[in-house]
């Protein structure tokens, strides 16, 4: 078991023959994901070659799905029309959207969330390295071979933590590790997957690591306090960052905190979560737990 | 991005919103030829500062002619306002105030939508307003789906209690704020105060806009609102070797690959510098996924060249990025800086091609560069360094 993705999955790939699209459907595959098609509407009817599987590409979202019977997708479109091929998704009826598209305007974003959102569609990131469920299925771009299967869920709106923390405790592995993204508005929360590894039966433990900014990594905490009962350790990065875009002073009363880092330590800890100072001395404290 | 007072105003005049006459200056001359082309009269004399409680800080001043409106002029420029150097301002044409009230909208990412907020009592700070009278602080969500239409703006106006006669002219405003915000790409319009003059227009009497830099690439016009002369000259230099790139006060350089990991390294740098003299990080950098050889030379450049640079800690966890691109990157800045290389580098790889990172540094042996194979003893290493 894992959480959003397993072998079972079945992902296309939009924006699969632009130059980031075709080297990471290449990793995708080479890491064991079930690719079952591309997706670009000027070259339906091709295929393109990777290593000897051919896979095939399809005019849109919904003709890909009716062949392949295909219930993910991930994204690697340009920021420009990231939101008409999300939308084209939900309207297709896709299960998981996974965008991996940094640079998209933040009102798209909130568009096409608003719209997913109405019809019961999951969407990850954007501007998130994906998730992987290590030798199942890895949809997006996050190293396959850093490590194995393994009982830790992890979440993280950071990529390259997320690759430091799977490399810390890559003698446990992991169920799932989710990239959920750093941009203002994403599709997948803290608590989003939290939620859901609460709830998977093979994910003993979980690592969460925030960032400055906004206040997610609070109500995560208040989640946890009230409904996660596997144990979880977190980090948060950004103690010694300067202060970031400021969003006014209108910014601060929404957030209902300053968003900084230590805000968001004590949240955590309030709420029974030990946090690392280092990444290293939380992959620690994930270890203390699973191996005592 | 966010925009100085009068590029917001030229921005809301731009969507129809009612804004007073304004003239930028940069010379006492020419604060007095603004006056002169307002008609004379009554201007005020506003610092464009990119930061609160400016009229505090005596940066808003009254002139009652256009010789007044010089010698005000002459007063605010150069002012230092909590560390801005004041190099404008606005002539703004001087209006008789009968209320003020306020109004913003901005994106809410705890809820993934938009929040407008409307009050009848403008003026203050507005954070002041929501700690002590939260009530008096309408917030209404809007759905990025429908926007704010003429139905929202006239829920937004009963929800903040305006007088009946006052509803109608204000909630057309609001719609044009709106459209301030959807089409310039905004991710906050506020205007502090909305006034209603003593003849009954209501006006934006002060405004700030921030712009969505994602959005860049569909407003050509935004590049021309970016205060380059602001920069920092390295975080210039940065930016024109589109590095992604932010100085800060301490000593020790840092290089490394993703925003969460190159911020974990600061703070694991400040950690560790309690134990070395309580150094701190010189900079944040972050080369990005997939960096070349070259563009980690060029980083590397940018931070040899901040004098207050002691050591440089190179961290990175190839993910995309290749080990080797990265240690090809060190070893050839090295090479070109010859002897003008002077500062120590530690340096921390791990990740995708390590081992091959790792012997190419070994084999260049440089006697700057420091290999060190964890995270943590790393920034150590490099905090003692600082130190010493």
């Amino acid at each position: 078991m894992s959480i959003f993705i397993n072998k079972d999955s079945k992902v296309i790939v939009q924006g699969m023959t632009g130059a980031e699209g075709s080297k990471h459907t290449a990793r995708m595959l080479a890491s064991g994901t079930t690719i079952v098609g591309g997706v670009n509407p000027r070259k339906a009817g091709t295929s393109v070659d990777f290593d000897g599987t051919e896979i095939p590409v399809f005019g849109s979202v919904a003709d890909a799905m009716a062949e392949t019977g295909a219930d993910v997708t991930v994204l690697f479109v340009p920021p420009a029309f990231t939101k008409a091929a999300v939308i084209e998704a939900v309207d297709a009826g896709i299960g998981l959207a996974v965008i991996i598209t940094e640079g998209v305007p933040v009102a798209d974003t909130a568009e096409f969330f608003a719209y997913a959102q109405s019809k019961g569609v999951r969407l990850i990131g954007p501007n998130c390295p994906g998730l992987i469920t290590p030798g199942e299925s890895n949809v997006g771009i996050t190293p396959a071979n850093i490590t194995g299967p393994g009982r830790i869920g992890l979440v993280s709106k950071s990529g390259t933590l997320t690759y430091q923390m799977m490399f810390e405790l890559r003698d446990l592995g992991f169920s799932t590790a989710v990239g959920i993204g750093g941009d203002p508005i994403i599709g997948t929360t803290h608590i989003d997957c939290l939620e859901a590894f609460e709830n998977d039966p093979d994910t003993d433990a979980i690592v969460m690591i925030g960032e400055i900014g906004g206040d997610a990594e609070e109500r995560a905490a208040a989640y946890i306090k009230e409904h996660v009962t596997k144990p979880v350790v977190g980090y948060v990065a950004g103690f010694e960052a300067p202060e970031g875009k400021t969003m006014g002073h209108a910014g601060a009363i929404v957030s209902g905190s300053a968003g900084t880092a230590q805000a968001k330590k004590e949240a955590l800890e309030a709420a029974g979560v030990k946090v690392g100072k280092t990444p290293t001395e939380t992959a620690e404290l994930m270890r203390a737990i699973l191996t005592k | 991005m966010d925009l100085y007072e009068y590029q917001a105003r030229d921005m809301f005049e731009k969507h129809g919103v009612p804004v007073l006459p304004g003239i930028v200056a940069e010379t006492p001359a020419e604060a007095k030829a603004a006056a002169e082309k307002l008609g004379g009269g009554v201007v005020v004399v506003k610092a464009q500062v990119k930061t609160g409680g400016r009229g505090k800080a005596g940066g808003v001043k009254l002139a009652r002619s256009p010789q007044e409106a010089e010698e005000a002029a002459q007063q605010i420029l150069g002012m230092d306002i909590k560390g801005h150097t004041v190099h404008r301002v606005m002539i703004a044409a001087g209006a008789a105030i009968a209320e003020e009230f306020y109004f913003s909208v901005l994106l809410d990412r705890a809820q993934r939508r938009y929040l407008a907020m409307c009050s009848v009592e403008g003026g203050m700070e507005i954070e002041q307003l929501a700690v002590e009278r939260p009530e008096a602080l309408a917030r209404v969500a809007v759905d990025p789906l429908v926007g704010i239409d003429a139905a929202k703006a006239a829920e937004i106006v009963d929800t903040a209690n305006f007088p009946e006669d006052l509803k109608a002219p204000v909630a057309e405003v609001i719609v044009k704020l709106w459209d301030v915000y959807k089409n310039e790409d905004a991710t906050l319009v506020e205007v502090n105060p909305l006034v209603r003059t003593e003849d009954g227009a209501i006006i934006a009497l002060d405004g700030k806009v921030t712009l969505d830099e994602n959005a860049g690439f569909r407003h050509e016009d935004h590049e021309a609102l970016e205060d380059k002369a602001a920069a920092d000259p390295l975080e210039a230099k940065a930016k024109a070797l589109n590095l992604n790139y932010v100085k800060l006060d301490g000593s020790v350089g840092i290089i490394g690959n993703g925003a969460g990991l190159v911020m974990s390294t600061l703070d694991v740098v400040a950690y560790a510098g309690e134990s070395h003299g309580g150094v701190k990080p010189a900079n944040f950098l972050d080369i990005g996924g997939g960096a070349s050889a070259a563009v980690m030379a060029n980083g590397l450049d940018v931070i040899l060249n901040d004098p207050q640079v002691k050591s440089v800690f190179v961290n990175v966890f190839g993910g995309i990025t290749s080990c080797i691109e990265v240690a090809n990157g060190i070893v050839g800045a090295l090479e070109t800086l010859g002897d003008a290389a002077t500062k120590p580098l530690v340096v921390r790889l791990d990740g995708n091609s390590v081992d091959e990172g790792r012997e190419i540094l070994a084999a260049a042996n440089h006697p700057l560069v420091t290999i060190v194979d964890t995270m943590d003893g790393a920034a150590a290493k490099a905090a003692e360094l600082a130190n010493a």
